[in-house]
Protein backbone atom coordinates (compact mmCIF):
# COMPACT_ATOMS: atom_id res chain seq x y z
CA UNK A 1 0.00 0.00 0.00
CA UNK A 2 1.14 3.45 -0.62
CA UNK A 3 1.32 5.61 2.25
CA UNK A 4 2.38 9.66 1.51
CA UNK A 5 3.09 12.14 4.98
CA UNK A 6 2.75 15.07 3.02
CA UNK A 7 1.57 16.68 0.11
CA UNK A 8 3.04 19.29 -1.78
CA UNK A 9 1.86 20.91 -5.06
CA UNK A 10 4.94 22.44 -5.87
CA UNK A 11 5.59 26.01 -6.93
CA UNK A 12 8.79 25.59 -9.45
CA UNK A 13 10.67 22.82 -11.07
CA UNK A 14 13.75 24.24 -8.66
CA UNK A 15 11.19 23.61 -5.19
CA UNK A 16 10.56 20.05 -6.59
CA UNK A 17 14.10 19.36 -7.37
CA UNK A 18 14.65 20.59 -3.91
CA UNK A 19 12.66 18.00 -1.94
CA UNK A 20 13.15 15.19 -4.78
CA UNK A 21 16.61 15.37 -3.18
CA UNK A 22 15.40 13.38 0.29
CA UNK A 23 15.23 9.56 -0.85
CA UNK A 24 11.71 9.33 0.95
CA UNK A 25 10.15 12.19 -0.94
CA UNK A 26 8.45 10.84 -4.61
CA UNK A 27 7.62 13.02 -7.57
CA UNK A 28 4.21 12.24 -8.49
CA UNK A 29 3.03 11.22 -12.44
CA UNK A 30 -0.10 9.63 -13.12
CA UNK A 31 0.14 7.27 -10.13
CA UNK A 32 -0.87 4.56 -11.72
CA UNK A 33 1.86 2.38 -11.21
CA UNK A 34 3.16 4.48 -8.04
CA UNK A 35 -0.13 3.36 -6.39
CA UNK A 36 0.38 -0.38 -6.99
CA UNK A 37 3.36 -0.48 -4.71
CA UNK A 38 4.00 -0.65 -1.08
CA UNK A 39 5.89 2.58 -0.24
CA UNK A 40 6.17 4.87 2.37
CA UNK A 41 6.46 8.56 0.83
CA UNK A 42 7.41 11.14 3.05
CA UNK A 43 7.05 13.95 0.06
CA UNK A 44 4.94 13.64 -2.62
CA UNK A 45 5.66 16.12 -5.20
CA UNK A 46 2.67 17.15 -7.31
CA UNK A 47 4.17 18.76 -10.91
CA UNK A 48 0.45 19.12 -11.56
CA UNK A 49 0.39 23.22 -11.06
CA UNK A 50 3.16 24.15 -12.96
CA UNK A 51 1.63 23.75 -16.76
CA UNK A 52 4.10 20.52 -18.17
CA UNK A 53 0.71 19.31 -19.40
CA UNK A 54 1.00 20.45 -22.96
CA UNK A 55 2.58 19.75 -26.29
CA UNK A 56 3.73 22.50 -27.79
CA UNK A 57 4.65 22.49 -31.53
CA UNK A 58 7.89 24.74 -32.65
CA UNK A 59 9.93 25.31 -35.41
CA UNK A 60 12.16 22.37 -35.05
CA UNK A 61 10.87 20.36 -32.29
CA UNK A 62 7.72 19.18 -30.15
CA UNK A 63 7.78 19.97 -26.78
CA UNK A 64 6.22 17.68 -24.49
CA UNK A 65 5.72 18.71 -20.97
CA UNK A 66 6.26 15.73 -18.42
CA UNK A 67 2.65 16.07 -17.12
CA UNK A 68 0.97 15.90 -20.23
CA UNK A 69 -1.25 12.43 -20.61
CA UNK A 70 -1.01 9.91 -22.95
CA UNK A 71 -4.27 10.46 -24.36
CA UNK A 72 -3.19 14.45 -24.78
CA UNK A 73 -0.06 13.07 -26.49
CA UNK A 74 -2.14 10.48 -28.58
CA UNK A 75 -4.53 13.04 -30.01
CA UNK A 76 -2.30 15.43 -30.82
CA UNK A 77 -2.95 16.19 -34.78
CA UNK A 78 0.37 17.17 -35.58
CA UNK A 79 2.71 14.85 -34.09
CA UNK A 80 0.63 12.44 -35.63
CA UNK A 81 1.27 13.91 -38.85
CA UNK A 82 4.13 13.76 -38.13
CA UNK A 83 5.01 10.45 -37.32
CA UNK A 84 2.43 8.92 -39.98
CA UNK A 85 0.53 7.86 -36.70
CA UNK A 86 2.64 5.74 -35.07
CA UNK A 87 2.18 7.41 -32.08
CA UNK A 88 -1.61 7.27 -31.66
CA UNK A 89 -0.41 3.55 -32.68
CA UNK A 90 1.55 2.92 -29.95
CA UNK A 91 -0.70 4.70 -27.48
CA UNK A 92 -4.35 3.59 -28.67
CA UNK A 93 -3.92 -0.28 -27.07
CA UNK A 94 -3.42 1.01 -23.45
CA UNK A 95 -6.03 -0.17 -21.47
CA UNK A 96 -8.84 2.56 -22.03
CA UNK A 97 -9.40 6.66 -22.17
CA UNK A 98 -9.77 7.01 -18.84
CA UNK A 99 -6.44 5.10 -18.15
CA UNK A 100 -4.11 7.34 -20.66
CA UNK A 101 -6.45 10.59 -19.07
CA UNK A 102 -4.23 9.62 -15.77
CA UNK A 103 -1.45 8.30 -16.96
CA UNK A 104 1.60 11.15 -17.90
CA UNK A 105 4.25 11.37 -20.48
CA UNK A 106 6.76 11.64 -17.83
CA UNK A 107 5.92 9.20 -15.57
CA UNK A 108 6.23 6.71 -18.40
CA UNK A 109 9.47 7.89 -19.38
CA UNK A 110 11.23 8.60 -16.30
CA UNK A 111 10.40 5.05 -14.95
CA UNK A 112 11.72 3.10 -17.82
CA UNK A 113 8.92 0.78 -17.29
CA UNK A 114 9.79 -2.35 -18.94
CA UNK A 115 6.59 -2.75 -20.99
CA UNK A 116 6.39 0.67 -21.70
CA UNK A 117 4.66 1.37 -25.45
CA UNK A 118 5.48 5.08 -24.95
CA UNK A 119 9.67 4.52 -24.28
CA UNK A 120 9.83 2.10 -27.14
CA UNK A 121 7.65 4.68 -29.65
CA UNK A 122 9.82 7.59 -28.46
CA UNK A 123 13.58 5.85 -28.79
CA UNK A 124 12.21 5.42 -32.32
CA UNK A 125 12.37 8.97 -33.30
CA UNK A 126 15.09 11.60 -32.74
CA UNK A 127 13.94 12.12 -28.94
CA UNK A 128 15.59 13.87 -25.91
CA UNK A 129 14.66 14.64 -22.16
CA UNK A 130 15.16 17.90 -20.65
CA UNK A 131 16.06 17.33 -17.16
CA UNK A 132 16.29 19.99 -14.02
CA UNK A 133 19.77 19.08 -13.05
CA UNK A 134 21.72 17.25 -15.95
CA UNK A 135 19.41 19.11 -18.92
CA UNK A 136 19.28 17.94 -22.29
CA UNK A 137 20.39 14.75 -22.99
CA UNK A 138 19.40 11.76 -25.57
CA UNK A 139 16.66 9.48 -24.88
CA UNK A 140 18.79 6.90 -25.83
CA UNK A 141 21.55 7.83 -23.12
CA UNK A 142 18.38 8.22 -20.04
CA UNK A 143 16.89 5.25 -20.84
CA UNK A 144 20.17 3.29 -20.10
CA UNK A 145 21.04 5.53 -17.24
CA UNK A 146 20.06 4.50 -13.53
CA UNK A 147 17.21 6.34 -11.60
CA UNK A 148 18.47 9.00 -9.72
CA UNK A 149 17.20 12.39 -7.83
CA UNK A 150 16.65 14.58 -11.15
CA UNK A 151 13.13 15.88 -12.38
CA UNK A 152 12.33 14.92 -16.43
CA UNK A 153 10.68 18.28 -17.16
CA UNK A 154 9.87 17.38 -20.88
CA UNK A 155 10.48 14.84 -23.44
CA UNK A 156 11.35 17.00 -26.83
CA UNK A 157 10.79 15.42 -30.08
CA UNK A 158 13.06 16.70 -32.85
CA UNK A 159 11.56 17.32 -36.09
CA UNK A 160 14.19 15.24 -37.86
CA UNK A 161 12.60 14.35 -41.20
CA UNK A 162 11.65 10.49 -40.33
CA UNK A 163 8.95 7.93 -41.23
CA UNK A 164 7.67 5.32 -38.45
CA UNK A 165 6.03 2.36 -37.47
CA UNK A 166 4.66 0.89 -34.19
CA UNK A 167 3.49 -2.65 -33.98
CA UNK A 168 3.06 -4.41 -30.77
CA UNK A 169 1.36 -7.97 -29.41
CA UNK A 170 -0.64 -8.35 -26.53
CA UNK A 171 -2.64 -11.62 -25.18
CA UNK A 172 -5.76 -9.89 -24.61
CA UNK A 173 -6.80 -6.49 -25.59
CA UNK A 174 -5.70 -3.99 -22.55
CA UNK A 175 -3.08 -6.04 -21.65
CA UNK A 176 0.16 -5.25 -21.16
CA UNK A 177 2.41 -5.98 -23.76
CA UNK A 178 4.13 -9.27 -24.73
CA UNK A 179 6.45 -7.37 -27.09
CA UNK A 180 6.70 -3.88 -28.75
CA UNK A 181 8.38 -2.66 -31.73
CA UNK A 182 8.88 0.46 -33.25
CA UNK A 183 10.83 1.11 -36.82
CA UNK A 184 11.84 4.27 -38.30
CA UNK A 185 13.88 5.79 -41.15
CA UNK A 186 14.82 8.68 -39.14
CA UNK A 187 17.25 11.43 -40.85
CA UNK A 188 17.67 8.56 -43.58
CA UNK A 189 19.12 6.00 -40.62
CA UNK A 190 17.30 2.71 -40.08
CA UNK A 191 16.42 2.34 -36.47
CA UNK A 192 14.69 -0.45 -34.92
CA UNK A 193 13.16 -0.80 -31.21
CA UNK A 194 12.54 -3.51 -29.60
CA UNK A 195 10.54 -2.72 -25.68
CA UNK A 196 8.80 -5.32 -23.42
CA UNK A 197 11.78 -7.97 -23.46
CA UNK A 198 10.27 -8.13 -21.04
CA UNK A 199 12.96 -5.85 -20.67
CA UNK A 200 13.29 -2.01 -21.20
CA UNK A 201 13.13 -1.68 -24.81
CA UNK A 202 16.60 -1.37 -26.73
CA UNK A 203 17.69 0.19 -30.30
CA UNK A 204 19.03 -2.76 -32.28
CA UNK A 205 21.45 -1.34 -34.49
CA UNK A 206 21.82 -2.27 -38.37
CA UNK A 207 25.52 -2.41 -38.22
CA UNK A 208 26.17 -4.49 -41.86
CA UNK A 209 24.28 -1.53 -43.35
CA UNK A 210 21.10 -4.25 -44.40
CA UNK A 211 18.59 -1.46 -44.32
CA UNK A 212 20.81 0.69 -46.17
CA UNK A 213 18.94 2.45 -48.80
CA UNK A 214 15.44 0.10 -48.46
CA UNK A 215 13.26 2.69 -49.82
CA UNK A 216 15.70 2.67 -53.18
CA UNK A 217 15.47 -1.09 -53.52
CA UNK A 218 13.97 -3.28 -56.31
CA UNK A 219 11.06 -5.34 -54.43
CA UNK A 220 12.10 -8.72 -54.29
CA UNK A 221 15.81 -7.41 -52.66
CA UNK A 222 13.75 -5.41 -50.14
CA UNK A 223 11.99 -8.19 -49.33
CA UNK A 224 15.48 -9.97 -48.53
CA UNK A 225 16.94 -7.09 -47.03
CA UNK A 226 13.86 -7.03 -44.41
CA UNK A 227 13.89 -10.57 -43.65
CA UNK A 228 17.64 -10.81 -43.22
CA UNK A 229 17.70 -7.51 -40.70
CA UNK A 230 14.24 -9.17 -38.67
CA UNK A 231 16.54 -12.10 -38.15
CA UNK A 232 19.52 -10.35 -37.29
CA UNK A 233 17.23 -8.02 -34.57
CA UNK A 234 15.59 -11.44 -33.34
CA UNK A 235 19.43 -12.86 -33.28
CA UNK A 236 21.08 -10.04 -31.88
CA UNK A 237 18.30 -8.71 -28.78
CA UNK A 238 17.97 -10.79 -25.45
CA UNK A 239 15.11 -11.50 -24.35
CA UNK A 240 13.40 -12.97 -21.05
CA UNK A 241 10.34 -14.78 -19.44
CA UNK A 242 7.85 -14.11 -17.83
CA UNK A 243 3.92 -14.91 -16.98
CA UNK A 244 2.90 -13.11 -19.90
CA UNK A 245 5.68 -15.37 -22.35
CA UNK A 246 8.25 -17.13 -22.57
CA UNK A 247 11.78 -16.24 -24.24
CA UNK A 248 11.76 -18.53 -26.92
CA UNK A 249 7.97 -16.72 -27.85
CA UNK A 250 9.20 -13.48 -27.63
CA UNK A 251 12.27 -14.30 -30.12
CA UNK A 252 9.98 -15.83 -32.66
CA UNK A 253 7.51 -12.63 -32.22
CA UNK A 254 10.42 -10.37 -31.94
CA UNK A 255 11.52 -11.84 -35.95
CA UNK A 256 7.81 -11.61 -36.92
CA UNK A 257 7.27 -7.67 -35.97
CA UNK A 258 10.69 -6.22 -37.31
CA UNK A 259 9.90 -7.86 -40.45
CA UNK A 260 6.27 -6.74 -40.82
CA UNK A 261 6.84 -2.92 -39.18
CA UNK A 262 9.75 -3.01 -42.12
CA UNK A 263 7.61 -3.87 -44.65
CA UNK A 264 5.12 -1.40 -43.77
CA UNK A 265 7.76 1.19 -43.82
CA UNK A 266 8.99 -0.24 -46.74
CA UNK A 267 5.93 0.23 -48.70
CA UNK A 268 5.74 -3.57 -49.12
CA UNK A 269 2.56 -3.96 -46.72
CA UNK A 270 -0.43 -1.65 -45.66
CA UNK B 1 -4.95 19.31 4.17
CA UNK B 2 -7.82 21.68 2.50
CA UNK B 3 -9.34 20.87 -0.66
CA UNK B 4 -12.14 23.01 -2.67
CA UNK B 5 -13.63 21.64 -5.79
CA UNK B 6 -16.56 21.49 -7.23
CA UNK B 7 -18.70 18.27 -6.55
CA UNK B 8 -21.95 17.72 -9.55
CA UNK B 9 -22.15 21.37 -9.51
CA UNK B 10 -21.82 22.30 -5.99
CA UNK B 11 -18.55 23.94 -4.64
CA UNK B 12 -17.24 21.59 -1.58
CA UNK B 13 -14.55 22.80 1.21
CA UNK B 14 -13.25 19.66 2.56
CA UNK B 15 -10.15 18.58 4.98
CA UNK B 16 -8.57 15.42 3.22
CA UNK B 17 -5.62 12.91 4.29
CA UNK B 18 -2.54 13.75 1.84
CA UNK B 19 -2.60 10.25 0.51
CA UNK B 20 -6.21 10.20 -0.21
CA UNK B 21 -7.73 9.10 -3.25
CA UNK B 22 -10.43 10.98 -5.39
CA UNK B 23 -12.37 7.36 -4.94
CA UNK B 24 -12.75 7.36 -1.32
CA UNK B 25 -13.55 10.95 -1.11
CA UNK B 26 -16.52 11.21 -3.89
CA UNK B 27 -18.30 7.66 -1.56
CA UNK B 28 -17.39 9.72 1.78
CA UNK B 29 -19.61 12.41 -0.14
CA UNK B 30 -21.92 9.74 -0.91
CA UNK B 31 -21.42 9.32 -4.02
CA UNK B 32 -21.86 5.69 -3.88
CA UNK B 33 -22.45 5.11 -7.62
CA UNK B 34 -18.20 5.43 -7.95
CA UNK B 35 -17.33 2.03 -6.94
CA UNK B 36 -13.97 -0.02 -5.78
CA UNK B 37 -13.29 -2.65 -8.72
CA UNK B 38 -10.02 -3.90 -9.60
CA UNK B 39 -7.94 -1.25 -7.77
CA UNK B 40 -5.44 -1.67 -10.53
CA UNK B 41 -6.57 1.11 -12.82
CA UNK B 42 -7.63 -1.72 -15.50
CA UNK B 43 -11.68 -2.36 -14.59
CA UNK B 44 -12.93 1.07 -15.32
CA UNK B 45 -16.05 0.71 -12.80
CA UNK B 46 -14.76 4.15 -11.01
CA UNK B 47 -14.58 6.55 -13.66
CA UNK B 48 -15.70 9.58 -13.31
CA UNK B 49 -15.46 12.97 -15.24
CA UNK B 50 -12.68 15.83 -14.07
CA UNK B 51 -12.85 19.11 -15.97
CA UNK B 52 -15.14 16.86 -18.45
CA UNK B 53 -12.38 14.33 -18.96
CA UNK B 54 -12.99 10.95 -18.11
CA UNK B 55 -10.52 9.78 -15.23
CA UNK B 56 -10.04 6.91 -12.87
CA UNK B 57 -10.70 7.87 -9.76
CA UNK B 58 -9.21 5.12 -7.92
CA UNK B 59 -5.77 6.38 -9.17
CA UNK B 60 -6.20 9.95 -8.91
CA UNK B 61 -5.17 11.84 -5.82
CA UNK B 62 -7.93 13.81 -4.13
CA UNK B 63 -5.78 16.96 -3.72
CA UNK B 64 -5.40 16.77 -7.46
CA UNK B 65 -9.06 17.87 -8.32
CA UNK B 66 -8.40 20.90 -6.55
CA UNK B 67 -10.31 24.04 -8.49
CA UNK B 68 -11.89 20.91 -11.23
CA UNK B 69 -15.52 20.12 -11.76
CA UNK B 70 -16.04 16.46 -10.75
CA UNK B 71 -19.02 14.98 -12.16
CA UNK B 72 -20.27 11.73 -10.73
CA UNK B 73 -23.50 9.87 -12.20
CA UNK B 74 -25.58 11.57 -9.16
CA UNK B 75 -24.76 14.60 -10.74
CA UNK B 76 -26.45 13.08 -14.11
CA UNK B 77 -29.27 11.28 -13.27
CA UNK B 78 -31.41 12.03 -16.01
CA UNK B 79 -28.81 11.62 -18.44
CA UNK B 80 -27.82 8.30 -16.89
CA UNK B 81 -32.03 6.81 -17.09
CA UNK B 82 -32.37 8.04 -20.42
CA UNK B 83 -29.44 5.66 -21.35
CA UNK B 84 -30.41 3.33 -18.91
CA UNK B 85 -33.74 2.60 -21.00
CA UNK B 86 -31.84 2.11 -24.01
CA UNK B 87 -29.59 -0.48 -22.34
CA UNK B 88 -32.18 -2.51 -20.95
CA UNK B 89 -34.27 -2.60 -23.84
CA UNK B 90 -31.05 -4.64 -25.38
CA UNK B 91 -30.84 -6.77 -22.72
CA UNK B 92 -27.35 -5.63 -21.63
CA UNK B 93 -27.97 -4.09 -18.37
CA UNK B 94 -27.69 -7.72 -15.91
CA UNK B 95 -26.22 -7.22 -12.60
CA UNK B 96 -25.48 -3.29 -13.52
CA UNK B 97 -22.49 -3.33 -10.91
CA UNK B 98 -20.02 -1.91 -14.03
CA UNK B 99 -22.99 0.45 -15.43
CA UNK B 100 -21.97 3.64 -13.52
CA UNK B 101 -18.00 3.77 -14.85
CA UNK B 102 -19.64 2.83 -18.23
CA UNK B 103 -22.11 5.21 -18.73
CA UNK B 104 -20.07 8.21 -17.43
CA UNK B 105 -17.28 6.81 -20.07
CA UNK B 106 -20.26 7.21 -22.94
CA UNK B 107 -21.48 10.56 -21.87
CA UNK B 108 -17.26 11.51 -21.79
CA UNK B 109 -17.07 9.98 -25.88
CA UNK B 110 -20.53 11.28 -26.50
CA UNK B 111 -18.66 14.45 -25.69
CA UNK B 112 -15.35 14.08 -27.53
CA UNK B 113 -16.35 11.63 -31.02
CA UNK B 114 -18.62 12.73 -33.59
CA UNK B 115 -20.44 10.07 -35.11
CA UNK B 116 -17.97 7.38 -33.85
CA UNK B 117 -18.48 3.89 -35.93
CA UNK B 118 -18.16 0.88 -34.08
CA UNK B 119 -14.96 -0.05 -33.93
CA UNK B 120 -14.13 3.78 -32.01
CA UNK B 121 -17.05 2.95 -29.41
CA UNK B 122 -15.26 -0.31 -28.90
CA UNK B 123 -12.19 1.23 -28.90
CA UNK B 124 -13.03 4.29 -26.53
CA UNK B 125 -14.65 1.99 -24.10
CA UNK B 126 -12.15 -0.53 -24.15
CA UNK B 127 -11.24 0.40 -20.48
CA UNK B 128 -14.48 -0.27 -19.05
CA UNK B 129 -14.69 -4.20 -17.89
CA UNK B 130 -18.22 -5.95 -18.14
CA UNK B 131 -18.12 -9.46 -16.86
CA UNK B 132 -21.59 -10.61 -17.77
CA UNK B 133 -23.73 -9.10 -19.91
CA UNK B 134 -21.49 -8.87 -22.55
CA UNK B 135 -20.51 -6.24 -25.07
CA UNK B 136 -22.95 -6.67 -28.31
CA UNK B 137 -26.06 -5.72 -26.90
CA UNK B 138 -24.10 -2.93 -24.84
CA UNK B 139 -22.61 -1.56 -28.39
CA UNK B 140 -26.20 -2.59 -29.83
CA UNK B 141 -27.69 0.11 -27.11
CA UNK B 142 -24.58 2.84 -27.36
CA UNK B 143 -25.56 2.70 -31.42
CA UNK B 144 -29.20 2.81 -30.92
CA UNK B 145 -28.71 5.82 -28.11
CA UNK B 146 -26.43 7.75 -30.50
CA UNK B 147 -28.47 7.65 -32.97
CA UNK B 148 -31.77 8.43 -30.63
CA UNK B 149 -29.67 11.65 -29.65
CA UNK B 150 -28.69 12.85 -33.27
CA UNK B 151 -32.34 12.51 -34.41
CA UNK B 152 -32.97 14.87 -30.98
CA UNK B 153 -30.37 17.00 -32.40
CA UNK B 154 -31.91 17.48 -35.30
CA UNK B 155 -35.64 18.04 -34.43
CA UNK B 156 -34.24 20.74 -32.12
CA UNK B 157 -32.11 22.58 -35.50
CA UNK B 158 -36.24 22.30 -37.32
CA UNK B 159 -38.00 23.69 -34.30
Amino acid sequence: MLKIKNYVKVKSIAEAYELNQKKSACVLGGMIWLKMGNRNVSTAIDLSGLGLDTVQEREDEFHIGCMTSLRDLETNAALNEFTQGAVRESLRHIVGVQFRNCATVGGSIFGRYGFSDVLTMLLALDTWVELHHAGRIPLAEFAQMKKDRDILEAVIVKKTPQQSVYLSQRNTETDFPVLTCAVSLCGGRARTVIGARPGRAKIVEDPDGILNGLTEMPETERTGAVQKFAEYAAEHTTFGSNMRASEEYRKLLAEVLVRRAWETLGGMKR
Amino acid sequence: MNLSFWLNGKLCNDEVEPGMMLLELLRTKGCYSVKCGCETSNCGLCTVLMDDRPVLSCSVPALRAEGKKIVTMEGMQKEAEEFGSFLADEGAEQCGFCNPGFIMNIFAMERELTDPTEEEIQEYLAGNLCRCSGFVGQTRSIRKYLAYKESQKKEGIRE
